[in-house]
């Protein structure tokens, strides 16, 4: 816990975003509409690619070795009420921020809100909010981003949404909203009882480890904090404002939402769970370990019944992110590791699919898979990258996707065998319907109005590249990202295994024998 | 030299990342040469590896070249490294060669296509990641090429998009294999739990360490993904619908390479696979089954595509009896002997249908010996060497097999003659319907109005689809050699030896054996070519020789279209409407409309509601941070 560096890295990341959200949102009407508009799309820009810049940063400083929280910010802020701001980044975290760096300013570029004032400054403080959930290592602070974000969603969803966009919005906001209530109980009730037993009154998530908490206390405060994860990702079966949010926001939204947000629930689970309430985590693991089978199944099942192409997407989000908590209540190595790439995966392909999805929008007006064909004769590059991502969803080894998939079903097979066989039936079921999709827009002769669709300018191909470049070098050579991983979740999954006295299984750590190495 | 093994799958990569970036420009022909360059120089490695192995002693000719580590997590140590030893390097050079002929002969065939780079594109990524498959050091590696080569043929075999049948062909071909993969994954992750890698040598080395029953399993799982790729009972059918895709392709990927990788799995794992009889019984058993009923539905197919499909069905199943007998060098040799006379065959039906605008009905040839000589003679050899007429290869490498089999597994070995005469049967049916008999052809180049001057004749094909089939036939004849005891110290294929061990069944055998073993294969080729040929030199008709259960392929397709396809689409769609609208979102609005009527007075303000709350909280949190950032700073 040492203070690495002068400079608090974490704390400009996060208010970076959150003070070009104030700026922008104070960019004067007066100066004309054009001029506005171009101050608005230059400062968003310019934010969001300083953040891009400052994660990379971070990255590039983040040396592989042992897996504790580095570049710490901790400045205690209300003493009397035990909550500080603490900042800090590991293994778990790192890539999921640089994932959300990279996002931001390629959402902005991809839609046509980018010049649009409140837009702008809704996405900037939905960044602020997502780096620093990422971040926040005091469980008030980091309930205070993770509600911030709902806000800016909602009124992305209202105001530049489609279809039943208010209905999804409510729909979201309060669901969303319902779960936080059980977590911020949690949160409360975690420090109280810390208080009780120590007589200091704090949130600091390194300090309420050492809680002593009984197994039934351990499951009710499990079940509070995971309520709100398991909405936020969304688990089965907590999943049904998922479709509609993502089908009914404008493009940003759905890649922010799908991409970014929704590793806050898993991301949630794996940092405070697992650290603050591992009795609960080892004796309910078979639940949730059932629950994430269920989700890749079922979201895989309903998918191929699917039409509506957001919708489609939507579903296979809930598919892929059973494999999150599947590889985190695997509770190996491998399982958790997986869990991790796999999260920070997710994101670069759905948003992705998302981002292609809206510019088919954008040609020929409908979202419907069964009212489009034969678009990959007008538009090679578009069906191109379409297919790339695809591939990556389905798993295909060499692309990302499968990387996350495999280890999170090796790491599982060998702690909890018969639900990784189970899930493995899983990955038939994503080349289902995402060829299903393919087929039915992309393949046969197009029809006039198709034929005439124009393929992506260099400005699209552009702006979706990065996430080309980076879905091909994490599925050739994932090492790097790996070796900065492994590390923190090792030091996870010994810390739950000391809690509850459980052995991992010997092949995962590499200490059988019979590994002959 | 043998140390840039690696470059043999990097030259196609090469030529991949070409042809994507530069593919439009290049254009027709230079994408294809460009795309058969790169092939021809992975061949030339192969040759040179092959020359440096065999310059070693024979327990030295086997290597591993680690190239990269790719997934170290915990216990879990994978690398991109290759394995070169006389297996993969067989398998190296017999894919290399036959792909760079069949990338040549595409240059013509695929000219004046409108995506004709992209088809370069595809193949050339196809041959890399079939090198990535035979060369992978480990499991996991061999998965990649694995997966690699499935969606080449997901692509390839959907070519021609703008048709419907294409682009389900490509889709089923996929799911297909997916489906199979299944057992591949769920196979290294017990071999991961049992041992700790995932490492050819690695595993072999701790075959002790594995209990019985596992042993049985991974093995049966590895042919249950062995049985996707290679198309053997019950996941078949997808090879049939494949030759939706353009002729090369079918060639290439569907008879000579790809398909073959099941078989090629098997035999790598045989350190593994010969300590679990159970496990060779059903190999055996699935092959020679497999082998036998695909022969029967070959027998009432009308596309000749479609014949040469199930006939590679049935020859595959073949390869399986051998490896589930232990014979391994067996499969192998007929494995390459295959490749030699189906590619010359499909080359040969391509030139055909090439020939005659895109036809590929049976029934609408004929007498074309006149008319393609050159494609007539070539095809004569793939023909005699498949029906098993010696001294052409297809007779020594069947005979290998079926040797082996009489030693092992009797039954097996009746089916196993059964199926060579239905082969030498409806090969001659084929050759018979397209060679002999009258122009039937006549009445659809008619109706194609084969204008431009042209007398509305079948054309021969271009030198560079000439050149392929050519050595394919000379290769088709000349491919027993590489069984012939050259020297009493080496046979060509006796250098599998030291990766198979001494497990082969027919050296039990005493010489007498051997020959009338001989002599009856023999026989039973004959006779099938005897009978088939009169019958369908005559007559092109013989509706009681063609059986709709036959056509239909013993109706599989409906079959399994209404126990798996329709119930799962069934279940899909209760699942969407019923389950996730009514049940789950059900309650979901359910307790929102409760709480709503608990909250009556809410429901005054209930359209600002949630903006104002949403408002208050942005507002509460922006003076919070603004609060906490000055107090982080002080």
């Amino acid at each position: 816990m040492t203070h690495d560096t002068a400079f608090p890295f974490l704390t400009v990341l996060v208010l970076l975003p959150a003070v070009a959200a104030v700026v922008v949102a104070a960019v004067p009407a007066r100066l004309g509409a054009s001029v506005q508009r171009r101050v608005v799309e230059a400062v968003g820009l310019g934010a969001t690619l300083a953040t891009l810049a400052l994660a990379i940063t971070i990255t590039v400083r983040y040396q592989a070795g042992n897996g504790g929280f580095r570049l710490i910010s901790d400045h205690m802020w209300a003493p009397q009420l035990g909550i500080s701001w603490y900042l800090g980044v590991d293994g778990i975290s790192l890539f999921l921020i640089l994932m959300a760096a990279l996002l931001f300013p390629l959402v902005l570029l991809a839609g046509d809100l980018r010049d649009n004032r409140s837009a702008v400054a809704w996405l900037l403080l939905l960044e602020a909010g997502c780096l620093g959930s990422f971040v926040a290592l005091d469980l008030v602070l980091f309930f205070l981003f993770f509600e911030v974000t709902l806000v800016p969603v909602y009124f992305l969803m209202t105001g530049w949404g489609s279809g039943r966009r208010n209905y999804s919005a409510v729909k979201f906001f309060l669901y969303t909203f319902l779960g936080s209530a059980f977590l911020l109980v949690g949160i409360v009730a975690v420090a109280f009882v810390h208080e009780h037993q120590t007589g200091t009154l704090t949130f600091d998530l390194v300090a309420l480890e050492s809680t002593r908490l009984g197994t039934a206390s351990q499951i009710l405060l499990f079940l509070a904090f995971t309520a709100a994860f398991a909405v936020k990702a969304p688990v089965f079966p907590f999943h049904t404002w998922s479709p509609d949010a993502y089908a009914d926001a404008p493009t940003s939204g759905s890649v922010v939402l799908a991409a970014v947000m929704a590793k806050m629930g898993t991301y949630g689970i794996i940092r405070f769970d697992l650290s603050l309430f591992p009795r609960a985590v080892v004796d309910l693991a078979p639940l949730l370990l059932s629950l994430g089978v269920a989700g890749i199944l079922y979201g895989g099942i309903v998918a191929c019944a699917t039409r509506d192409l957001k919708r489609l997407v939507a579903y296979s989000s809930l598919s892929h992110l059973g494999f999150v908590v599947l590889g985190t209540f695997a509770l190996t190595t491998q399982g958790l590791t997986g869990g991790v790439v796999q999260m920070v995966n997710h994101g670069l392909i759905i948003a992705v699919l998302f981002i292609v999805i809206g510019w088919i929008y954008e040609r020929r007006g409908t979202w419907n898979a069964s009212a489009l064909r034969g678009l990959q004769r007008p538009a090679p590059i578009l069906a191109g990258i379409f297919t790339l991502a695809m591939m990556a969803a389905v798993g295909l080894p060499g692309l990302n996707g499968f990387v996350g998939e495999f280890l999170v079903l090796i790491g599982t097979f060998v702690s909890h065998r018969w639900w990784a066989v189970v899930a493995t039936a899983g990955v038939v079921l994503a080349a289902l319907y995402l060829l299903w999709a393919y087929q039915q827009v992309f393949r046969h002769e197009p029809d006039p109005e198709t034929a005439a669709v124009k393929d992506l300018s260099w400005r699209e191909v552009a702006v979706v590249a990065p996430l080309v470049l980076v879905i091909i070098f994490l599925g050739v050579y994932p090492k790097p990202v790996l070796d900065r991983i492994t590390p923190s979740v090792q030091r996870l999954v010994q810390q739950v295994d000391r809690a509850t006295g459980t052995q991992a299984p010997a092949v995962s750590t590499g200490t059988t024998s019979a590994a002959g190495r | 030299m043998i140390h840039v093994a690696y470059v043999m799958f990097l030259l196609p990569l090469a030529g991949f990342a070409v042809l994507a970036l530069f593919g439009r420009r290049l254009g027709d022909p230079w994408a294809g040469w460009v795309a058969t360059a790169t092939i021809t120089g992975s061949f030339v490695l192969a040759c040179i590896t092959m020359a440096g192995l065999l310059g070693r002693p024979a327990a030295g000719r086997s290597f591993t070249q680690v190239l990269f580590t790719w997934l170290p997590v915990g216990g879990l140590h994978v690398n991109v490294a290759l394995l070169v030893d006389p297996l993969s390097m067989t398998m190296a050079l017999f894919v290399t060669g036959v792909s760079a002929l069949i990338h040549l002969y595409s240059i013509g065939y695929m000219k004046g296509d409108e995506d004709y780079p992209k088809f370069f594109l595809y193949l050339n990524l196809f041959v890399a990641s079939m090198l990535i498959l035979v060369l992978g050091d480990n499991l996991l590696f061999t998965f990649v090429g694995w997966e690699g080569v499935g969606v080449c043929s997901y692509w390839l075999v959907a070519f021609w998009f703008g048709r419907d049948t294409a682009a389900s062909a490509g889709k089923k071909a996929f799911l297909y294999n997916r489906l199979a993969d299944v057992g591949f994954l769920i196979a290294m992750f017990l071999v991961f739990d049992k041992t700790g890698t995932l490492d050819y040598s690695g595993i072999f080395a701790h075959v002790s360490a594995i209990d019985p029953a596992a042993r049985t399993a991974i093995c049966l799982l590895l042919f249950a993904a062995a049985a996707g790729k290679s198309a053997q009972i019950p996941l078949f059918p997808w090879l049939a619908d494949a030759m939706e895709g353009p002729t090369p392709v079918s060639a290439l990927i569907h008879a000579a390479t790809m398909v073959t990788a099941g078989v090629y799995l098997m035999c790598r794992m045989n350190p593994l696979l010969a300590t679990s009889h159970p496990a060779q019984w059903v190999v055996a058993g699935v092959g020679a089954a497999t082998a036998f009923v695909a022969a029967t539905i070959g027998c009432a197919q009308q596309d000749i595509k479609k014949v040469l499909a199930y006939s590679t069905v049935s020859q595959l199943g073949y390869m399986f009896l051998a490896v589930g007998t232990g014979a391994y060098e067996a499969a192998i040799f007929l494995m390459v002997a295959h490749a030699f006379f189906k590619a010359e065959l499909f080359l040969g039906a391509g030139s055909v249908i090439h020939g005659l605008d895109d036809e590929q009905d049976l029934k609408r040839m004929g007498n074309l010996r006149k008319w393609m000589p050159l494609t007539f003679a070539t095809f004569i050899f793939g023909w005699l060497a498949i029906a098993g007429i010696p001294p052409l290869a297809g007779f020594w490498a069947k005979g290998d097999i079926l040797d082996n089999a009489w030693a092992r597994f009797p039954v097996l070995w009746g089916l196993g003659l059964l199926t060579a005469a239905l082969t030498a049967y409806y090969m001659t049916r084929l050759s018979a319907l397209a060679f002999w008999g009258d122009d039937r052809w006549r009445a659809v180049l008619a109706k194609h109005g084969h204008g431009q001057g042209d007398t509305g004749r079948p054309h021969e094909a271009p030198w560079v689809m000439a050149v392929p089939l050519v050595v394919l036939a000379v290769l088709a004849f000349f491919g027993g050699a590489l069984l012939l005891p050259w020297h009493p110290s080496w046979t060509p294929l006796g250098w599998l030896a030291p990766v198979f061990g001494a497990r082969l069944y027919d050296a039990h055998l005493s010489g007498a054996t051997e020959w009338v073993l001989g002599v009856v294969d023999a026989v039973v080729a004959l006779t099938g070519v005897g009978v088939a040929f009169p019958l369908w030199r005559s007559r092109p008709d013989r509706p009681a020789l063609e059986p709709r259960v036959l056509q239909r392929s013993y109706f599989l397709d409906d079959l399994y279209d209404a126990v798996v396809g329709r119930p799962g689409q069934a279940l899909a769609d209760f699942s969407a409407t019923v389950v996730d609208n009514r049940i789950i979102d059900g309650a979901v609005n359910g307790v929102g409309r409760l709480a709503r009527q608990v909250g009556s007075g809410v429901r005054k303000v209930q359209t600002g509601f949630v903006r104002q709350y949403a408002l208050g909280i942005v507002l509460g949190a922006v003076v919070l941070l603004v609060f906490m950032a000055t107090r982080a700073w002080a």
